[in-house]
């Protein structure tokens, strides 16, 4: 039996603190945030319960069992098809299951309220016009408009909180201005986890970030995500294909194989039959 | 400007004006949602629109409002859930509203003038109740996107994300559609059928070329709007041309200037040095 959480009542405390004094929203202040929901270290952030999805007549994934805590870093691996990025659209409220239930900070993830303002995401391609007449911060301002809510304009402060988060991300304040369109795929992906970052996040949803970035722009991403989830008691989910580097920095492995699934820690899963039927030899020669 | 004696002449210059600026801040949201093709297609939807008005006695301006909101919102949702690609959607209902248009005014008896006013425009025909409802459907389509400007570009620039954000993103994208074809509508009265969606496309496209900006964009687009369609009459009036094609040519021209002069090419610093 599953206890919904209230963590209605810890936006509602944290917003006191982030609003309260002169609208100040810096990702700092929401270190306050962090910390109410560190006094719930072992709170269920995320719960899947018998949760299976059939996209037409194919079974995506078959009753899947998961708890993630706050303050997990959970690397989601599996071949092509597997159901990964179909499990981050269900985390997310943008499909329902084919049956079971999901829980996302106690609520159900499509259910409007507060809870949808704790989860950041970043989606696995990002389709938008090179030409779209947007500056880098404007990108990262929009992450924002969920919690300033409609008819609202945002403020200064908002503003304000917007660009000290893209310079927690290790952007240059100097390049806030630049059409998004002229940054590198690098800056780009690092805008979007500012905009991801920049309402109250909790929950970092990544879903195979680095897939378009080389090895260089790939490391430094990994280490600004650790980096967050560790300042700011994050919890992140992180959708790889990149076995190695999930691996090396994730405290728990979910293995998806279209019908089945493993998860534990890097090394169980890594170790497990299962992920050896799914990737065939390549496990063994990536880690040797 | 001996013209503006004429008092015909003074209702198709508030016309020119309130469209320029309507159909300038709406296609920015055409641009950057990509919907071009949408405006080709919802304008010519409004010939079966105005043939049910004019064929059944009710105003046909009312009628294509009705009729083209009613095709957005078609498009939109067989693009949706069919999840089919939108331009493949348009194409079908592009074709079918036209034919039902064609099939309807060949079965009406007798003749009507009217109908050839709104296939080519004639913003000299405005009358002051198309003036009224250019105002009165000008200022809900400005309060719209001025009230939701930024849930709109969110929905624009990624929908997936906005809907995570909690951004009513159905909603939204539904109302936008019906702010395109009231604007299609409004601009069908004056440039015509075959010519609307050049207010609702051109004015954008010429911000994008000279800025990276959405505020920039939004005003080099309302300029565009502005001065083409006064511009446009002016000349109309002038050499004795049609309103509706003359304001569109203005909106060209200034577009390929501003193509040339673009920031982003650099042709003309190029060719200075």
């Amino acid at each position: 039996m599953i206890t919904p959480l209230k963590y209605t009542d810890i936006v509602r405390s944290a917003k006191k603190t982030t609003h309260g004094k002169g609208h100040n929203n810096s990702l700092r202040n929401y270190a306050a945030l962090g910390e109410m929901v560190g006094i719930h270290s072992s709170a269920r952030v995320l719960e899947l319960q018998n949760v299976s999805i059939q996209l037409g007549r194919r079974t995506v994934i078959n009753n899947l069992n998961l708890v993630v805590r706050q303050g997990d870093f959970l690397g989601v691996i599996g071949p092509n098809g597997a159901g990964k990025t179909t499990l981050m659209r269900l985390i997310l409220g943008l499909i329902k299951p084919s049956q079971g239930m999901v829980r996302l900070f106690g609520a159900s993830p499509s259910a409007p309220g507060d809870h949808r303002h704790m989860v950041g995401y970043l989606p696995q391609k990002q389709r938008f016009d090179d030409r779209f007449p947007v500056s880098a911060l404007d990108v990262v301002m929009m992450g924002r408009i969920g919690c300033i809510g409609l008819l609202r304009w945002p403020s200064r402060e908002d503003r304000k909180a917007a660009l000290s988060t893209l310079c927690r991300v290790g952007f240059n304040k100097e390049d806030a201005n630049r059409p998004i369109g002229e940054l590198s795929g690098g800056q780009q992906q690092l805008v979007f986890l500012a905009r991801a970052l920049c309402s109250h996040t909790r929950l970092l949803v990544l879903d195979e970030p680095t897939a378009a970035l080389d090895l260089t722009a790939q490391n430094r991403f990994y280490r600004i995500v650790k980096e967050l989830q560790n300042d700011l008691g994050l919890t992140v989910i992180i959708v790889s294909h990149d076995l190695p580097v999930v691996a090396g920095y994730a405290d728990r492995l979910l293995c998806l194989d279209g019908y089945s699934y493993i998860v534990g820690t890097p090394r169980e899963v890594l170790a497990s039959r299962q992920v050896a039927r799914a990737y065939g030899r390549q496990i063994a020669q990536i880690f040797n | 400007m001996d013209f503006l004696v004429y008092e015909f002449m003074q209702r198709a210059l508030v016309a020119g004006l309130l469209a320029g600026i309507i159909c300038a801040v709406v296609s920015l949201f055409v641009i950057v949602q990509r919907m071009a093709f949408a405006t080709v297609g919802i304008s010519h939807s409004a010939l079966g629109g105005i043939a049910i008005g004019v064929l059944g006695g009710l105003n046909p301006v009312l009628c294509a409002a009705f009729f083209c909101t009613l095709v957005a919102w078609g498009i939109g949702l067989v693009s949706k859930k069919g999840n089919l690609h939108e331009d493949t959607v348009i194409g079908v209902f592009f074709s079918t509203t036209m034919a039902l248009g064609v099939t309807l005014i060949s079965l009406a008896k007798g003749y009507y003038p009217e109908l050839f006013s709104y296939l080519f425009g004639n913003i000299l025909a405005v009358t002051s109740q198309d003036l009224s409802l250019l105002g009165i459907g000008g200022t809900i389509i400005l309060l719209f996107l001025g009230l939701f400007f930024k849930e709109l570009l969110f929905l624009c620039f990624d929908s997936d994300v906005a809907r995570v954000s909690g951004i009513p993103v159905t909603p939204l994208y539904f109302a936008l559609l019906t702010a395109i074809a009231l604007t299609v509508v409004i601009s069908v009265k004056i440039l015509g059928i075959v010519l609307a969606s050049a207010l609702l496309t051109i004015p954008a496209i010429t911000g994008l070329e000279l800025t990276r900006n959405f505020r920039g964009v939004l005003a080099v687009a309302i300029a565009t709007g502005v001065v083409s369609s006064l511009v446009g009459l002016w000349l109309s009036y002038a050499l004795n041309l049609p309103s509706g094609a003359t304001i569109v040519l203005c909106a060209a021209m200034i577009f390929f200037a501003s193509f040339v002069f673009s920031p982003r090419r650099k042709w003309v610093v190029r060719s200075k040095k």
